[in-house]
């Protein structure tokens, strides 16, 4: 596919898009990739990143990082900053699946130790973090208590028993958001999502065992400093979100922005995906603070779920998981709008940074890092497809070009539909076993859908997010097992 | 079945065309392109509970995007998958209303073979539209 004529070669790594381009760009709008990237983009994020670059508010570009593909509104890898004071919020800068992000889990176990035990590893995990089509989780609570949930995030699953202490600091907001407010919420929200604490969800949502292999440690330093220290050293990695309740809250609020942005706020919008609200309104407001619901039901989810993970390890190895050294590395955020301050053009702003299908990358010394990380910068968890690897970076000084923001996968480059035409659930996971990859899925076409072929090269995203110093690479993970929603 | 899955538009989220000689055709067609990106076999849903149908909505699209959210809803809240069973559309005072019933069950991981869960029907390139034969609609559902 063609790109658009007007693209212009800012580096090796960022082409940028004028205003000229659209009828209504505030903002050029600017792409993280190399040139093959770029030229294997889908070109349906073209239109939509220029789009977003319409929004009031935009702050210097409109973003779209290296794993960057089709979306609805904003592209999958889209950042926009929108200035807190005339700014616009909108939840198709978010996305449905409000804070889906990764989770990372350590143990001082070698790939030696875990092999005998990896089927029977991924089998309890797929007994004990459900998976799938409308699937529920163990924390039974009532409605009244879920309002609690996703007003204190991950901190009232600590409290309640569910993890440790020291997890909260190594999640992103100490897993609770400031200022949610249950009271924005609807009912139907909460219906959908209180009894899911502890589902894994669908689609490219998935629980991974991996291991750290000596060749595939690329800052030892900082490996040492992430807690990746020994040989072979296994991790888990999760990837889910805030289920059905975070889709709701998304949903309403898309609707409740159609109905004001434009008779009331006079707003244009180009696909009514981006659907907006100034972010200093009643509306706007409201969905700000629903939103973190989400956000934070997200980190309970992600808690239990660790919970869980802690449980099934002890019992396979018959050791606690405080022996078997299950620590956290980190929990970031995909699918956010949070208030932040960045430099722009010399002064301090307050923008209302978007960033949907991309993490946040904070660079060292940098306020809301945990004290242990604050001088290196942000652990950046990337997952890849199941059967290539994944990634743990850190954030940079460079990342300001980015309002601290980088890739958030590899990105997809084929369609859903395609990829079950193409290969069998079953197949693939004989195939997988015998490459050394067990799996275990609650839907075989769910499973093709997720073929490493149906996704970008993870190396090459990763490796472009370095060149063009936006995050740096730490650790790469290869994949043993995998429970796949 | 009166509706196709597209390959071409959208790659993270699933995309689907459906359509029908009138509305209720179209919105049922709809309705079960949804349930059929979550159920891989529609007949494996028997009718043993029902929902009565009732929702409003100034905008005819707009009243379709809202079935297929209803649907998603009773999925998650009740665990239930639903077919749209008869449904009548009609305008009043330039208000479109939806009455109808849907029927169907309680998810059974023993019997239904499930593909993925739809999160929402977003409203990228979103369209309902008459054509010479009926009618059509283009929906991509975010997964």
């Amino acid at each position: 596919m063609a790109l658009p004529k007007n693209i212009e070669r800012v580096s090796d790594t960022i082409w940028e898009i004028s205003p000229s381009y659209k009828e209504g760009m505030r903002v050029p709008a600017r792409i993280y990739a190399t040139e093959k990237l770029l030229h294997d983009m889908d070109h349906v994020v073209f239109d939509q990143i220029t789009n977003v670059a319409t929004l009031p508010g935009v702050t210097r570009y409109a973003l779209c990082m290296p794993d960057g593909h089709f979306g609805y509104g904003f592209p999958i890898g889209g950042v926009a900053a929108m200035d807190a004071e005339e700014g616009v919020i909108s939840p198709g800068g978010i996305g449905f699946d409000i804070n889906c992000g990764m989770r990372l889990v350590l143990t001082n176990l070698t790939y030696d130790d875990v092999k005998p035990h990896l089927k029977e590893l991924v089998d309890k995990l797929y007994d004990r973090v459900p998976a799938g089509v409308g699937s529920t989780g163990f924390v039974r609570i009532s409605k009244n208590e879920f309002r609690q949930v996703i007003e204190q995030g991950a901190r009232w699953c600590v409290h309640h028993g569910y993890g440790w202490e020291e997890d909260l600091e190594l999640t992103e907001e100490s897993g609770c958001i400031e200022e949610a407010d249950s009271s924005k919420i609807s009912d139907k929200a909460i219906d959908r999502g209180f009894n899911q604490i502890g589902t894994l969800g669908s689609g490219n949502h998935y629980l991974e065992i991996q291991v750290a292999r000596r060749e595939n440690i690329l800052d030892e330093e900082l490996a040492r400093l992430f807690g990746i220290t020994i040989p072979d050293q296994i991790v888990v990695m999760f990837h889910c979100g805030s289920r059905g309740f975070g889709h709701q809250v998304a949903t309403d609020y898309l609707q409740v922005f159609l109905r004001v942005m434009e008779s009331k706020y006079g707003i244009k919008i180009l696909d009514r995906e981006l659907a907006s609200a100034p972010f200093d309104s009643p509306e706007g407001k409201a969905y700000f603070s629903a939103m973190k619901g989400g956000i934070n039901m997200s980190f309970a989810n992600r808690q239990v779920i660790l919970h869980r993970i802690r449980e099934v390890f002890s019992g396979v190895f018959g050791r606690s998981p405080e022996d078997l050294g299950m620590h956290m590395v980190y929990d970031v955020a995909h699918n956010t709008a949070k208030l932040e301050r960045h430099l722009v053009d010399g002064k301090m702003k307050s923008l209302l940074v978007h960033r949907k299908g991309a993490t946040r990358a904070f660079g060292p010394e940098m306020e809301a890092l945990p004290a242990r990380y604050k001088k290196v910068g942000q652990p950046v968890i990337i997952g890849g497809s199941m059967e290539t690897g994944s990634y743990l970076l850190v954030g940079t000084a460079g990342g300001h070009q980015t309002f601290y923001s980088t890739a958030h996968g590899s990105g997809r480059t084929m369609s859903r539909t395609k990829a079950r035409k193409l290969w069998r659930g079953q197949r693939l996971q004989r195939e997988m076993e015998d490459r050394g990859i067990y799996v275990r899925t609650a839907s075989w076409s769910g499973l093709a859908e997720e073929a490493g072929p149906a996704y970008k090269d993870i190396d090459a995203v990763i490796a472009a997010t370095e060149q063009a110093g936006i995050s740096k690479r730490v650790v790469r993970f290869i994949p043993i097992g995998n429970v796949k929603g | 079945m009166p509706f196709e899955f597209l390959e071409d538009i959208a790659t993270a989220d699933i995309a689907f065309r459906a359509w029908g000689k009138d509305l209720e055709e179209t919105f049922t067609a709809a309705a079960d392109a949804t349930m059929n990106v979550m159920v891989e076999e529609l007949e494996s849903i028997d009718p043993r509970e029902k929902k009565e149908l009732r929702l409003e909505n100034d905008h005819l699209d707009m009243l379709l995007f809202d079935l297929l959210q209803e649907l998603i809803y009773y999925k998650d809240a009740e665990e239930l998958l639903l077919r749209v069973r008869q449904i009548e559309i009609q305008e009043k005072d330039r208000l479109h209303v939806l009455k109808g019933v849907a029927s169907g069950e309680k998810i059974d991981r023993n019997r239904h073979r499930f593909r993925v869960d739809v999160k929402a029907v977003t409203l990228h390139l979103f369209r309902l539209e008459k054509t010479e034969n009926g009618w059509e609609t283009l929906v991509i559902l975010d997964i």
